[in-house]
């Protein structure tokens, strides 16, 4: 018990750093503590501890390639989407926010229904999510921020456990942002994220009836699996094609490179936990 | 002396910002004020009528007076009347206006219309700009008349371009004499909360606003502007910040919510403006601020010490 409080108030004064090491980023905040997009100091520093044990001990994570997201300036980061919550985007956001070659305070896009949620909206919100909005991530990226894009989308995150590591359909939405706006695209791939809740099916009516997207069919708990991020390097592509099909095509490139990267965390993983 | 000096109307003369605004231009301007609820006195050398826009008697105004320039700055908030005078009174009575003022060839004419136009809708984008399209007819019926008189100055400022129209979106106006429904709250002891919801927003003092009006006004560069500050702050920390108790109020299911504000009737949580206290409606203020050099000069700090004072 003496552990276990020594170690929770080292977890607050850690925090009280974490608030000065968070002031040295640029992110376009006002004098109230908060960006436009509802982003505050005070929301990411409580969120830290939870994202801290979440990163270090209950997913005990390995990510490799960190020295691949540009120290500066737009970036879109682009992980596949699994495990029915979003904790692949919290994992890959702290992995961002403590990289120790460029450490960023990214944004995340997050699906259309979560601000309609009591508690989690805001709070999702003053950790760095952002509606999943193409309006938003244009300005996003017109103020240099680096966001972490899902371009499956709730297809990703509402799979069942007999799709895993199988990515579902990529919307073109963030290769169009990407070649408009000249913003580098850094694949990421997720590996143990797939395993943590496992959903056996959809049930859709009541989906419908709560007006969420999915409504999974799991096991009542989280496991706690090992999970591992590879970011792989940055692609640019230039804003010089007309159609979509030839748009479709650079999205299978990103989508290939994201396979590769699950590949290598898959041979790397010895047991899913 | 004073006839040689631009003639202008200011509408809407009872309220706090026009007061603001004609006490800034009386120096250079003959002040023309009106109000269609009372006759107020603004003393020497401000003319003062009270006259319905929709009344034939409205004309004679134009008649007795060459106006450089109208502001229109008169609305009837939802809080102050029902459905159908409002619509009557902002949107037939600033169609009257335009009309009047292409009839009798005013050069100049400035609209001040809300943000609220663009309606609180959970799927919104931050940052809204002047191309975004308006929603909040989709939302709720009582924003009509915001959405409408916004629609037909728009409509004015293309058709009839020798007007040059400028329409004004501002963000939450705040501090002295503001009665709008956030200003209410933040100078109320208790302020309704939803509970779970804190959505971001903005604020912009009324000495701001009187500013941005008459450096829009005078610059004269016809076209439609949001004005608001770079700066922002969760619902919940305005009004922790303004020093009132909050008073929760439950926030789902929403047909819940809105039986209880119907049942309340709180001037602070009208049922209309429910969507307002759950999601964000943030506007970008960057193409005012870049074309008038406009910087508000009061910081969020000073409107919510404000509040903390009056109470």
């Amino acid at each position: 018990m003496p552990n276990r409080a020594s170690n929770f108030f080292k977890n607050i004064v850690h925090s009280e750093e974490f608030e000065e090491y968070l002031q040295l980023f640029p992110n376009n905040i006002g004098a109230a503590g908060y960006d436009p997009w509802g982003f505050n100091i005070k929301g990411i520093k409580n969120t830290y501890i939870f994202g801290k044990f979440l990163y270090e001990k209950f997913f005990r994570v390995e990510a490799f390639g960190l020295e691949n997201i540009p120290k500066e300036g737009r970036v879109l980061v682009v992980p596949n989407h699994s495990g029915q919550l979003p904790l692949d985007g919290v994992l890959a956001g702290y992995a961002m926010l403590t990289n120790p070659y460029s450490p960023r305070i990214p944004k995340a896009m997050v699906e259309r229904f979560f601000p309609t949620v009591p508690f989690v909206g805001n709070w999702l919100g003053s950790v760095g999510s952002v509606v999943g909005d193409p309006y938003n991530c244009q300005k996003l990226l017109e103020k240099d921020e680096a966001i972490i894009v899902f371009p499956e989308g709730v297809r990703g995150s509402g799979k069942l456990f007999k799709d895993r590591y199988k990515l579902q359909r990529f919307g073109n939405g963030f290769m169009h942002l990407a070649m408009k706006h000249e913003a580098p695209i850094v694949p990421v791939g997720i590996v143990g994220c797939e395993e943590s809740i496992i959903s056996f099916a959809d049930i859709k009516p009541l989906a419908k009836l709560l007006g969420i997207p999915y409504f999974p069919l799991a096991l009542p708990i989280i496991l706690p699996t090992k999970v591992y991020i590879h970011f792989g390097r940055p692609l640019h592509f230039e804003n010089d094609i007309y159609h979509e099909r030839e748009v479709k095509m650079r999205v299978n490139i990103i989508k290939k490179e994201i396979n590769d990267l699950i590949e290598l965390g898959l041979s790397k993983r010895k047991s899913i936990f | 002396m004073e006839s040689n000096k631009k003639k202008i109307m200011v509408t809407g003369a009872a309220g706090a910002l026009a007061q603001k605004v004609i006490n800034r231009l009386k120096r250079d301007y003959k002040v023309i004020a009106v109000d269609f609820r009372t006759k107020i006195d603004l003393g020497i050398p401000v003319e003062s009528y009270k006259v319905d826009f929709n009344k034939r008697i409205f004309e004679d105004v134009f008649r007795d007076h060459q106006f450089d320039g109208v502001i229109h700055l008169g609305r009837i908030s939802a809080s102050e009347s029902n459905r159908f005078t409002r619509y009557n009174a902002n949107v037939m009575g600033t169609k009257k206006l335009l009309d009047l003022c292409k009839k009798y060839n005013v050069p100049r004419v400035l609209v001040l219309s809300t943000y609220f136009v663009y309606g609180a809708s959970p799927f919104n984008p931050s940052l809204l700009d002047e191309k975004t399209p308006i929603k909040a007819a989709d939302l709720t019926m009582d924003l009509v008349d915001s959405v409408e008189l916004d629609n037909l100055a728009n409509i004015y400022m293309y058709k009839h371009p020798e007007l040059n129209i400028s329409i004004l979106r501002p963000c939450n106006v705040a501090g002295p004499g503001v009665k709008n429904t956030f200003s209410k709250l933040l100078a109320s002891k208790s302020a309704p909360v939803l509970w779970g919801f804190s959505p971001l927003m903005q604020f912009i003092h009324i000495d701001d606003m009187r500013d941005a009006i008459c450096l829009a006004f005078e610059k004269n560069i016809p076209g439609l502007y949001n004005v608001a500050p770079s700066d922002y702050i969760g619902f919940q920390d305005a009004v922790r910040q303004s020093n009132c108790r909050f008073i929760q109020i439950p926030s789902i299911p929403p047909s819940l919510t809105e039986a209880i504000s119907k049942f309340l009737k709180m001037e602070t949580l009208p049922p209309f403006l429910l969507n307002f206290y759950r999601y964000p409606v943030i506007i970008d203020g960057s193409l005012f601020a870049k074309t008038f050099g406009f910087q508000p000069k009061k910081s969020l700090e000073d409107i919510f010490n404000y509040y903390k004072e009056v109470k």
